[in-house]
């Protein structure tokens, strides 16, 4: 691939004795659209602070199309960011708003004008042009800071959880606002939330933090599938993680004895285990089958079920195995009627083997 | 619902009377202003301009006004400037001292005036300043500081802190952003505390007695001639000041309120 327009090299990021940002190594290309997901005090908001230059690494180095930016100051850099407050200038109309940044740059009136003019419209705010920041509604204010932020046609937009404080059916249509944009103009979007359904809807690549560290980069899809650790198993949710020790070694499987039962899971091709070493593997919850009768598939545990999830045409059954692990079935709701849910009665969770997945240590536990 | 009506009109007749405490005085010396007599007493006399014609053609009360507004005018500046510093440091930085920082910035108000203004005699003395119409400048910007510093301090606090973050995120340098941001947005606390601090050089006397020497100011003017004995000029004079002083306090009202309500709405 083509040069990285930014580069995070064992950036370290320290507030006092609190480590923020620990060790990142990160590179994110032109036109792509990535998402910074994690718990508050991850150090995601941190990451994309330094990328705008309002925080200064502790360590390491952060390049912004090959240029070190590490002492760069915020004015001097093009990386407008979408605030997660809008900080919109109240005592300047939306043009004026979106004006700003132009004129910072010493552009003309009439240039100004007619730049801010023009992503307003595109931005389906044409009629508001005139309007005080105080006189338009959440979703039309949202459309003049990212018209503010892209008015100067930079390379990179930065969004800092910039729909947390929109009703739910706003998101949806500001996330197809926001993707259809980031395809037209063909810029790098980073995208920092803590929303899993805003992440996997939007982006092209998510990056999970956790405790300062990014604990895995990839597609949506490869991050629900195959999380690399307990730690994304459980921020992605809906997974269920079991750990025991490594029983038995073959080529194509391993078995794991866990308090709950002997399970076979797929043998990982990047590491190689010996019997009796400590192993954790999911499973994801749409991938398991709920019975009455014990099934005769590679997986199978006895379980009681606690409660249940409905939201829609999709239920989660929350169970737990005779052991008091607490498992987790995803079912649809016109199939819960052959298995007719009734608590304190046992049920029969199986799985094929290859829905299991190995995970790594978390970081931190290294 | 008796009851209801009962409170109801207690309150009322509780903010009546209390209208007629505070402006009882201020009425009857506006009315003998316009009376003819030598000596206030009912009934009045005559209508008549004359102890304005004899205010407005006296050189030394003109004088004295003159030295009033400039004192007025150049201290509230001051005061404004640097409680704006104060109160910006305040918002933007933490260090460490910063509480007696502030207790200081605020501490003026709460020394008794009286004292203020023989410390002040003193030390203007000290450097050579005292009796120059510069020494009443100094001490009333140091009078007038901490109220400056309330007001604005009280429209950052309503700022968003990520405010001034956008602007140098849009290309504006620390002082673009100050030019462009800080200052727009509390330009209204600005305004009023222009005012008020007017109003109140305008009106002190203790420390204006103590260090004007020959330059006076219109209240020190104004003890002078009560004391020679009573003058229905004093009700002019008064009259003349209290306008002027209402008007700068209404302005700061009327901008200052108007500033909270956007405060709210952004």
């Amino acid at each position: 691939m083509t040069e990285p327009l930014v580069k995070f090299r064992d950036v370290v990021k320290r507030f006092g004795n609190f480590i923020a940002v620990k060790r990142m190594d990160l590179d994110i290309y032109e036109g792509e659209f990535v998402a910074f997901m994690g718990p508050s005090g991850c150090g995601k908001t941190t990451t994309l602070r330094l990328l705008a230059g309002l925080e200064t690494p502790s360590e390491g180095e952060i390049r912004l199309d090959g240029e070190l930016m590490n002492e760069v100051k915020p004015h001097e850099r093009e990386t407008p960011l979408v605030w997660q407050s809008l900080a919109l200038f109240p005592f300047l109309n939306a043009r004026e708003n979106v004006e700003f940044g132009l004129k910072m740059r010493g552009f003309d009136a009439d240039v100004r004008r007619e730049k801010a003019t023009k992503w307003l419209e595109r931005l389906g705010m044409g009629e508001f042009i005139e309007r005080d920041v105080s006189q338009l509604s959440g979703g039309q204010r949202q459309r003049v800071a990212l018209a503010r932020a892209l008015v100067t046609e930079p390379k990179i937009l930065l969004l800092d959880e910039p729909l947390s404080a929109l009703d739910a059916h706003l998101v949806i249509r500001m996330q197809g606002v926001l993707t259809k944009l980031q395809r037209e103009l063909g810029i790098t979007f980073v995208y920092v939330t803590h929303s899993q359904s805003e992440a996997f809807a939007m982006a092209d690549r998510v990056v999970i933090m956790g405790e300062g560290n990014i604990q895995q980069v990839g597609s949506p899809r490869e991050i629900y599938r195959t999380p690399k650790n307990r730690f994304v198993a459980e921020f992605v949710g809906r997974n269920n993680i079991l750990s025991g020790t490594v029983q038995n070694v073959q080529t194509d499987t391993l078995v794991v004895k866990t308090p709950s039962g002997d399970f076979s899971v797929p043998n990982p091709e990047d590491r190689t285990f010996q019997v009796s070493d400590p192993i954790s593997f999911s499973v994801s919850a749409d991938l398991v089958t709920i019975s009455v009768e014990r099934s005769d598939a590679d997986n199978c545990v006895e379980c009681n079920l606690i409660s249940e999830e409905f939201i829609g045409s999709v239920v989660t059954l929350f169970l737990e195995a005779n052991d008091g692990t607490e498992l987790k079935a995803q079912v649809q709701e016109k199939e819960l009627e052959k298995i007719d849910p009734k608590l304190q009665i046992s049920y029969y969770m199986s799985w094929p083997t290859r829905s299991a997945h190995v995970l790594e240590n978390n970081p931190s536990e290294e | 619902m008796i009851k209801d009506a009962a409170i109801s009109f207690t309150l009322k007749a509780y903010l009546v009377a209390l209208f007629i405490f505070v402006f009882a005085p201020i009425v009857t010396s506006v009315v003998f202003s316009f009376n003819s007599d030598r000596f206030p007493s009912i009934p009045l006399g005559d209508f008549t301009f004359h102890w304005y014609e004899l205010v407005l053609n006296d050189p030394d009360m003109l004088t004295a006004a003159l030295n009033s507004l400039f004192v007025a005018v150049v201290s509230a500046v001051i005061a404004t400037a640097i409680g704006f510093c104060t109160a910006y440091s305040d918002y933007r930085y933490n260090f460490r001292f910063k509480g007696p920082y502030l207790a200081l910035a605020l501490l003026p108000p709460t020394i008794p005036l009286i004292i203020m203004a023989l410390a002040m005699l003193a030390w203007l003395s000290k450097i050579g300043l005292s009796g120059s119409v510069l020494s009443i400048i100094i001490a009333h910007s140091v009078l007038c500081m901490p109220f400056a510093m309330a007001i604005i301090r009280l429209r950052l606090s309503q700022m968003d802190s990520s405010l001034e973050a956008a602007a140098w995120n849009l290309g504006a340098s620390e002082w673009g952003a100050m030019r462009e941001v800080v200052i727009p947005f509390t330009r209204p606390a600005i305004i009023s505390s222009l005012c008020l601090t007017a109003a109140v050089s305008f009106d002190e006397f203790a420390v204006a007695w103590f260090v004007s020497g020959l330059n006076k100011t219109v209240p020190v003017v104004i003890l002078e001639i009560v004391q020679g004995n009573i003058d229905p000029r004093v009700n002019a004079i008064g009259t003349f000041v209290f306008l002027t002083s209402i008007t700068l306090v209404v302005i700061a009202q009327i901008i200052f309120m108007k500033n909270q309500k956007n405060g709210k709405a952004s």
